[in-house]
């Protein structure tokens, strides 16, 4: 009656997305830490160092160690975003008001289906990547559900009924849409290099833009326009600082999250870290390698399960240190002025991306014209 | 009249026009700034330096010999801006020998630290240099009662300071000489 095969496989996905959840959850939270840790150190500070948990805390070395990171904030975080009352304001649209912090979560879990973090090697030396689901149109999945994402955010700004939060959605979508133009934009150039004709590469998937960098040049090497453009518009789709104008904390108070506290305000804040952690590892696919190792050098590790560890763990790090460049440039650059973000996004960015675009079109023709 | 000069600004080159070149400085600045020195003091584990003219909690101090200098003139509580001071005056207790050219000492000395401004005007007024702000600069309570300092605290906080004068004893000496006051 039921067929055994067929539930195990739905089982062993579903136990397969909840470790992915929690991986990428955890990675978010952090992140926070990160970020925490990171901005004290480059203002002078020290930063969290007291969050400590009765039985490791007392460890002789590694408890003092793990105390003076901050190991265990996050958790405390977390657990007072939790016991924290949950405050409806009278003046809100309940209904947009509890969904908002929802619509902007999902789309960070959803994307994250698609991503390869490395690959398994079968007996027979056949590789088979590691992710939830090999989308042939995995790139376009990824563009399309992650810019879903801003509509937690102006929905958040809309239904709070208040004037800061209202307009942090308002620079929210404005930004939304004139970035999310330059990002496809900027990508197109990659997937026309890679699926030449002939390389067997073909169509939007991820996995096949990670292979075609193995032993080959890293794309950043490439096309690091098309690179530096997409890199611009993740900081702009994330919400980070430069590009933070739902929040900007200065002049909008709290943004688009002004009205939210407790739990919902920190789905809002896991939700732009989940979004940074998946930015990241999006980058790191597409011009970063992946897991492969350097740019023009075969992978040094075996073809074994050994190898595809130390391949995870390879594009982990690549990851960390793009979530790393993020605070890093938070901490650098001031926020820029609304009618910047705009000028910026649409009379450089998006004729840049579109002469790049053109440039890219000419090279790949001339160089895959047939031989006469 | 002072001769205006009008900077001629140089044109932005087109690298700096995309900020990338600046960009890349100030992350540089940013990156080295991690691994200097961190300027902040872990409070509870680490107390920050008091200089010596610090203003702290006033204090009662006695001098050298053990012997309370304050002799309750009360200058200090009139002075007192908030009116925080109130001295009940008694009279020098019979058995301390060292004291006899005092005519009078405190019963009870109350400070009350939720009034207090640490203007220092106390220690500024006392003839007796009895009072000090020293470098105690910490001071908390669960209750409005706890933050009233009385004698026995003021003069657990203040200690004994050296004396430069010894009053009582160059008084004590020239009344032995016969010309006191």
């Amino acid at each position: 009656m039921f067929d055994v095969e067929l539930l195990l496989m739905i089982g062993l996905k579903v136990l397969f997305a909840l470790l992915m959840i929690g991986a990428v959850m955890t990675m978010a939270g952090y992140s926070v830490l990160a970020e925490r840790k990171v901005s004290a150190w480059m203002q002078g500070r020290v930063g969290p160092n007291r969050t400590v948990l009765p039985l490791v805390g007392s460890l002789p070395f590694v408890g003092r160690f793990l105390k003076g990171l901050g190991i265990f904030q996050p958790l405390a975080d977390g657990l007072k975003f939790l016991f924290k009352e949950e405050m409806i304001p009278g003046h809100v649209n309940k209904f947009y008001y509890n969904l908002a912090p929802i619509v902007a979560l999902v789309p960070a879990l959803t994307t994250m289906t698609v991503l390869p973090f490395g690959e398994f090697f079968t007996e027979n030396g056949e590789s088979i990547p590691l992710m939830l689901a090999n989308l042939e149109v995995g790139i376009l999945f990824v563009l399309a559900v992650s810019s879903l994402g801003v509509y937690g955010i102006v929905l958040a700004g809309w239904s709070s009924n208040s004037k800061y939060p209202f307009l942090g959605g308002i620079r929210s979508s404005a930004q939304m849409i004139s970035y999310e133009l330059a990002m496809g934009l900027s990508l197109l150039p990659v997937f026309l290099w890679v699926s030449e004709p002939g390389t067997g590469a073909m169509g939007l998937s991820l996995v096949d833009i990670v292979n075609s960098q193995s032993q080959n040049a890293w794309l950043l090497l490439v096309q690091p326009l098309s690179a530096l453009i997409f890199l611009i518009a993740l900081f702009a789709e994330t919400n980070r600082l430069p590009f933070d104008m739902p929040e900007s904390e200065t002049d909008l108070v709290g943004g688009f999250h002004t009205e939210y506290g407790g739990f919902k305000f920190g789905i809002f804040f896991v939700a732009e870290y989940a979004h940074i952690v998946v930015g990241s590892a999006i980058f790191t696919i597409v011009f970063l390698g992946g897991w492969h190792f350097l740019p023009w050098m075969a992978d040094p590790w075996p073809a074994t399960w050994i190898g595809s560890l130390i391949g995870v763990g390879w594009f982990l790090a690549k990851t960390i240190f793009l979530i790393f460049f993020f605070i890093w440039v938070r901490w650098t650059l001031p926020r820029f002025r609304y009618d910047q973000v705009m000028n910026l996004g649409w009379t450089k960015l998006l004729p840049l991306a579109l002469l790049n675009l053109i440039f890219y079109v000419l090279l790949v023709t001339w160089l895959d014209q047939p031989p006469a | 009249m002072a001769k205006t000069v009008v900077l001629q600004r140089k044109p932005l080159s087109l690298s700096e026009r995309t900020y990338l070149p600046q960009i890349v400085t100030g992350l540089k600045t940013t990156f080295s700034n991690m691994f200097k020195e961190k300027v902040t003091l872990q409070y509870p584990e680490e107390k920050p330096n008091i200089p010596k003219n610090y203003r702290g909690v006033p204090t009662l101090v006695k001098d050298p010999n053990g012997r309370e200098k304050c002799v309750s003139c009360q200058l200090c509580e009139f002075v007192c801006p908030p009116k925080a001071i109130r001295i009940t005056p008694g009279s020098v207790p019979e058995d301390e020998v060292d004291r006899e050219h005092v005519e009078k000492a405190t019963q009870e000395f109350e400070i009350n630290m939720l009034r207090c401004i640490y203007c220092g005007y106390c220690q500024e007024v006392c003839p007796e240099e009895a009072i000090f702000l020293q470098d105690e600069y910490s001071s908390s309570g669960y209750t409005r009662e706890e933050m009233i300092n009385n004698k026995e605290k003021l003069y657990e906080l203040g200690g004994t300071l050296p004396d430069q004068h010894y009053k009582w004893d160059k008084k004590k000496v020239a009344e032995g000489e016969g010309n006191a006051h």
